[in-house]
């Protein structure tokens, strides 16, 4: 299964980068998203529980990220175990572009299904995967929009060009998004691990979609 | 009594039972102490088992133990195994890698056992198998039989080099090359023989119990052959002594060979029910079914028949790939070998026939015997290039056959790949199917069809088997692990029924009717007099059980045997109640009687006697009426007949829609033709299936089953099948007492070719050369829009 998606933030990109940092923003997108954690170099865990209809199952995923682009794009690796449901596995190249006032976000993903959600959810997939992915990112850009404000779009232009300049992608924005929550990322790097599980994210739900 | 005996259409005696819901399955069962396994189960086709944690699993509420391959491999627990060594081309036997029960270091399907977790509670164990943690590392995967022997092609076994499990050949090859050399048409075929799903009606179920005090083990387990099952697990797999190990197969719900197999989920139950020292019972869920049944079929063959210019059959070759899976299971290489290469003669004197199969191991389950195996495959080659070879001699279907039939007058009849045919009218049977599907009245009804915008096609399927499994010394040479005979044990009570064991196996066919039927006609004894008994070692002597067509043939003349003793010994009574000579005493409808006088006495009377033995020849014979036999068949059987499917295609959607289904079957003698119909339907409702919806499927790339569910494996319905019209050849078996030659996989034999036939017959018009099984809709359409497009390219 492939999927592809492009969806219009209205955020500037600094804004968007910096909201893909914040895990309150990230768990308020996911449903059932328990808990992040930072694994190896490079490597996050992510613990998610879903319940669709009669299943309930708890993934528990690792992401690996690879081919960084900061700040245009990168792919993330991921795979997400669910026990004697079987495992949800794949990886997506995201890209951020800016878009006058807003922001571009596009992702091409592949993603597998193993096992039990191989055997019963192979027909539903295709067909779930792009609504799923449609509800995350709606969710995410209506969260973001809000965050950034009625006069985002006004100094997104110029903001973004600051930051570009300055080779600091996040530093300014960044304090914005993460005003209400945990410390600020350390690197850029960091910035990418999170947007990873919200990729991971997505691709988890999707096996949960294919349950149904 | 002559409205109950052999020959008449009566009611099954077992349906009131299982219409009613009062059957005892293996799911019924509730043990005191009783406990509940769930298997975890690989979500891989192929990988390295790193590390199982099973810490939390154990600990969890309700658990009563968790195991894996490594407790098992600690525990010396056999490899499950392979009943039927094939020799290959150089007289090598097959490659059999170990089968372990549950995966010791690598997974090789997804559904491979992988962890058994017993539990108070079904519900409790599948939630501890939750908390399992297995550490998986990816290895690539094989699934397509046609690329397994590929260089580079992903690696299952390190005792099969290239995934080879044999390399097996039949037949004359130089005889078959210089037939080529000199033919006047020469037709190639490529056919896939699609993989099928079995799906009983009940899934496979289990359940074991061990008693401490006596070391007796008792397993409850829906198979097919109960005996087979304790020979298998006592002698090699468990080591536990047959004598200490009883197995029932009780009222068993379907099993089309999926049955036939020792599985590890019943080997591990057995073994871990004294680990634990409780009951324990696990019940398969249709999703287990899926991934973890043998399935059947799954073939790729190239063809080429050499004929003369007036299409008689001067040679074939045939060059196939079966598909083993990633184990062997119980008895998967006999089947594209033994009961495939040597039906490939079918119905016709074609004199030189070469056939070469290279079985393989795929990361996909085991293959093994289901509905005809390897029978099916046999007719599918054979029935599909006749019939293209008909297409382009422009021979009449029909008449081209005829021209090649084995004479009805040339029995016995050698054929060139080891079958002796025993007796049989191809001609007539095609005759009466001719004139019962109308076939004359064809073209005037696919003119009709054109006028509505349809596209109809009628095809023809000459199938024979060879049934009755099996002369023990022929597949001993062959190389059986088992004899094939089959026991009966009659045993009359003091007040006159009877109590019948057979080793045969009822799971569907309605033994408990037909056998009773037999003994009924046999002994003149009342049908409700008759109890018939099956399914448990420890009351039935012995068994090979139902498979291959052959309760009948074989079981069925091990009661008449045994029967024959009971008359044998109550003529001995009689002479002495009558104050005769035994030799003086006849036998008829349940009276023994002097010849030529009016003095008798009934069969009952000499029960009675037989067990009050107040006035009895103690010195010629011993008190009881209590007679045992065991038949080991001289031939196969080989049923044969004629099926015509006539189809009609909507070229805008490639919905076919069969018309007409005509089936004339030779099955000798039959004993209850209303149960023979109900085989047949049945029969042909699978070979439908298979023609035009059912495939299993997994990703190439991943290895994962797609069609695991009824959402994309698609099972015949009702509206999917016609009303059928059946009728019969009756040539009797000349070396059964009997004279019957099987009934049970007829249907599923013939019907996939002649369903393809006439869809072929129905796309030639528009250009459609070739569409493999299953021809779904959307396959035909498909193959329609291809063709109207390469002919506007044209």
């Amino acid at each position: 299964m492939e999927m592809t998606g492009e969806y219009r933030i209205p955020a500037p990109r600094p804004t968007v980068w910096s909201a893909l940092n914040d895990p309150a923003v990230l768990q308020a997108c996911i449903p059932g998203c328990e808990s992040l954690e930072r694994g190896a170099e490079n490597e996050f865990k992510a613990t998610v529980r879903a319940k669709v209809g009669p299943v309930s199952a708890r993934f528990s995923g690792k992401v690996s990220l690879s081919d960084f682009d900061p700040p245009k794009s990168y792919r993330i690796s991921g795979e997400g175990q669910g026990g004697a449901a079987g495992f949800a596995k794949g990886g997506a190249v995201v890209n951020l572009e800016e878009d006058g006032a807003g922001t571009i976000l596009r992702y091409t993903a592949d993603a597998q299904v193993g096992g039990k959600l191989a055997q019963i959810g192979s027909r539903l997939i295709d067909g779930t995967a792009k609504k799923l992915a449609d509800e995350f990112f709606e969710a995410f850009a209506a969260k973001v929009g809000a965050m950034a404000g009625p006069a985002a779009s006004d100094t997104a232009e110029a903001a973004a060009a600051t930051v570009v300049t300055a080779g600091l992608p996040g530093s300014e924005p960044a304090q914005m998004a993460v005003a209400r929550n945990a410390a600020p990322p350390s690197s850029k790097g960091a910035m990418m691990r999170w947007l990873a599980i919200a990729g991971l994210a997505v691709l988890v739900v999707v096996a949960w979609l294919a349950f149904r | 009594m002559s409205e109950q005996g052999i020959g008449k259409r009566v009611v099954r005696k077992e349906d009131q039972r299982f219409l009613t819901g009062k059957g005892h399955y293996t799911d019924d069962l509730q043990r005191i102490r009783q406990t509940h396994a769930y298997f975890l189960r690989s979500p891989h086709a192929h990988a390295k088992i790193a590390r199982i944690d099973t810490k939390a699993a154990q600990s969890a509420p309700g658990v009563v133990a968790v195991f894996t391959g490594a407790d098992t491999a600690a525990a010396k627990v056999g490899s499950l195994i392979c009943g039927w060594v094939v020799k290959d081309k150089h007289g090598e036997p097959h490659k059999a890698p170990p089968h372990p029960a549950l995966a010791v270091d690598t997974v090789r399907h997804v559904g491979d056992t992988v962890a058994m977790v017993i539990a108070e509670t079904e519900a409790q164990a599948k939630d501890a198998a939750e908390k399992i943690v297995v550490d998986y590392q990816e290895l690539p995967a094989v699934i397509n039989p046609a690329k397994a022997l590929d260089k580079g092609a992903a690696q299952l076994h390190a005792e099969a080099p290239g995934n080879l499990c044999y390399d097996w050949e039949l037949g004359d090859r130089a005889a078959v090359d210089a037939a080529f050399a000199k033919a006047a048409h020469v037709t190639k075929i490529d056919l896939v023989n699609n993989r099928l799903i079995p799906n009983a009606m009940e899934p496979r179920a289990a359940a074991a119990e061990y008693d401490a005090g006596s070391g007796q083990y008792t397993l409850w387990t829906t198979s097919q052959n109960p005996h087979v099952t304790r020979l298998v697990l006592s002698a090699f797999v468990l080591g536990i002594p047959e004598h200490k190990l009883r197995v029932i197969a009780p009222d068993v719900g379907g099993g089309f060979g999926s049955k036939i197999f020792i599985y590890a989920e019943e080997t591990l139950l057995t073994w871990a029910s004294a680990k634990v020292n409780r009951p324990i019972k696990w019940t398969a869920e249709r999703n287990e079914s899926f991934v973890s049944d043998a399935h059947g079929r799954d073939h790729v063959t190239h063809a080429e028949l050499a004929m003369d210019k007036d299409g008689k059959f001067l040679a074939l070759k045939v060059d196939t790939i079966a598909n083993m899976g990633a184990y062997l299971s119980t008895f998967a290489t006999a089947v594209p070998t033994y009961l495939y290469g040597t039906l490939l003669a079918g119905q016709y004197t074609t004199p030189a026939i070469h056939v070469n199969v290279r079985s393989v191991f795929t990361n996909t389950a085991p293959v093994d015997a289901y509905r005809g195996a390897g029978r099916p495959e046999a007719t599918f080659v054979l029935e599909r290039i006749v019939e293209q070879a008909a297409r382009e001699m422009k021979i009449d279907k029909a008449e081209l056959r005829r021209r090649n039939f084995i004479a009805t007058d040339a029995y016995p009849y050698q054929t060139p790949v080891a079958l002796a045919y025993d007796s049989g009218n191809y001609a007539g049977a095609l005759k009466k199917a001719l004139e019962m599907a109308d076939y004359d009245g064809f073209e005037k009804r696919r003119a009709d069809s054109k006028a509505k915008g349809k596209l109809r096609g009628i095809g023809l399927s000459a199938y024979i088997e060879a049934c009755g499994l099996a002369p023990s010394a022929v597949v001993g040479s062959l190389g059986a692990g088992v004899g094939q005979w089959e026991s009966a044990q009659v045993r009359f009570n003091p007040t006159g029924n009877v109590q019948v064991y057979t080793g045969s196996h009822s799971h569907g066919q309605g033994h408990e009717t037909t056998f009773a039927q037999l003994v009924s006609t046999q002994l003149g004894v009342p049908l409700d007099q008759v109890e018939v008994i099956h399914g448990d070692t420890a009351s039935v002597p012995f068994g090979m059980g139902t498979y291959g067509s052959r309760s009948l043939a074989v079981g069925g003349s091990a009661i008449v045997k045994a029967c024959d003793k009971i008359i044998a010994k109550g003529k001995k009574i009689a002479a002495h109640m009558l104050e005769a000579s035994a030799a003086d005493i006849e036998f008829k409808n349940g009276v023994f009687s002097i010849a030529g006088t009016d003095k008798q006495v009934p069969l009952g009377g000499v029960v009675f006697s037989a067990y009050v033995p107040h006035n009895y020849p103690l010195n010629e014979v011993e008190p009881g009426m209590d007679e045992n036999a065991f038949y080991d068949p001289a031939n196969f059987t080989y049923p044969a007949g004629v099926h015509i499917c006539e189809i009609e295609i909507d070229p805008d959607t490639g919905v076919s829609t069969i018309a007409k289904f005509t089936a004339v079957d030779d099955f000798g003698n039959l004993v209850n033709p209303m149960i023979v119909e109900g085989q047949v339907h049945g029969g042909i409702g699978q070979g439908i299936g298979q023609a035009l919806l059912e495939h299993g499927v997994y990703d190439e790339k991943s290895g994962q089953l797609l069609t695991g569910s009824y959402m994309d494996y698609t099972m015949p319905r009702a509206d999917d099948l016609p009303s059928f019209d059946v009728g019969y050849q009756v040539t009797p078996c000349p070396h059964n007492p009997l004279g019957v030659k099987g009934c049970g996989e007829a249907g599923a034999i013939a019907a996939p070719a002649a369903v393809m036939n006439a869809i072929h017959d129905a796309l030639a018009p528009v250009g459609v050369k070739s569409i493999d099984m299953p021809a779904t809709s959307s396959r035909v359409w498909q193959a329609i829009q291809r063709a109207n497009t390469k002919m506007a390219a044209e």
